[in-house]
């Protein structure tokens, strides 16, 4: 019977795990955890991009049917890849804002946003400028590309309605909701091409389909680039959310000091 | 120095504004993260001060 006990004072259920996790939307358990993890994430950011990088420019040989050119999926897709994930995260933060109100997950949302517009603002130019040479021309009314733009689009339309409301709890509702309409766009960006058999993109580079899968000798660095561009990501994810943490708390104190003026 | 044949300019453009792009991000959440800090700090000071 204490046996029992004992166990059952040890081992901690499922919800109680996922109570613990919830702890963490406190903006000073936040911030003194992501204060601690961050050096680590930086460390590991630098041991993954820098050499995804140097490797996918340097160290691959030129493709049989794309030449040199090749070199520019070493930034086109990661920053294609995070420009649709960025979304998605923002669409979980945002349901969690939605439905458990933590300020810390509203802030993620907004904090990733300029993230993800600079990655889609990235996959969108340098998918251009390579499009050129390969097809001829800088842009085409294809499936993927259009649904990359209109991705761009609800991306600055989101920061756009941040900056334009100034209560920061109905700026956030508000956010959600475009958020949660956009992410059909960030569906599309990533399925458009499987949806609709047509326009110039060519299917996934990073695929389990033998055919369309590229070669070990360019997917091995491009993987690291893709890590890389993941965890750039986290970092600027952590370093933004911890502002905003920081100027809402900001924003409290300056509301408190207009009040005791008055 | 690496050759890279007729596409040099479509990599180098790509290349170059990426990294553009991604440091100019970098530098601006590093200046507001240190601003948003200062500004902070000076308030709560103000605040314990009365």
């Amino acid at each position: 019977m204490s046996q029992m006990k004992t166990n059952g004072t040890q081992t901690r259920s499922f919800g109680q795990r996922m109570n613990a996790l919830w702890e963490y939307a406190n903006p000073v358990k936040f911030m003194a955890l992501s204060g601690k993890v961050l050096p680590w994430v930086i460390a590991l950011c630098a041991l993954t991009l820098i050499p995804g990088l140097i490797w996918g420019f340097f160290f691959t040989p030129e493709a049989a049917n794309f030449g040199n050119s090749v070199k520019i999926i070493y930034v086109h897709v990661p920053s294609a890849t995070m420009a649709i994930n960025i979304w998605v995260m923002m669409l979980i933060t945002s349901l969690i804002w939605l439905i458990r109100r933590h300020h810390v997950s509203a802030l993620a949302a907004k904090a990733a946003a300029l993230i993800g517009m600079t990655m889609t603002l990235i996959a969108l130019i340098t998918g251009a400028v390579w499009g050129q040479p390969m097809w001829g021309t800088y842009w085409a009314w294809d499936p993927r590309l259009t649904s990359f733009l209109i991705l761009f689009l609800f991306y600055l339309g989101y920061m756009a309605l941040w900056a334009a409301i100034e209560n920061p709890d109905t700026a956030a509702d508000l956010t959600s909701v475009l958020c949660v309409v956009g992410s059909v766009f960030a569906l599309l960006s990533r399925y458009a091409v499987n949806f609709w058999n047509q326009g110039l993109h060519q299917g996934a580079s990073l695929s389990m389909d033998k055919e369309e899968h590229v070669s070990n000798v360019y997917w091995q660095p491009l993987v690291l680039a893709i890590i890389g561009f993941g965890l750039l990501f986290v970092t600027l994810l952590l370093i933004r959310t911890r502002t905003e943490v920081r100027r809402r708390r900001l924003h409290a104190l300056m509301a408190r000091e207009r009040m005791m003026d008055a | 120095m690496l050759d890279l044949g007729k596409y040099a300019d479509a990599i180098l453009w790509s290349w170059g504004l990426t990294l553009l792009l991604l440091v100019g991000l970098t530098l601006m959440s590093l200046r507001a993260s240190r601003k948003a800090k200062a500004d902070l700090m000076a308030a709560e000071e103000r605040r314990k001060n009365g």
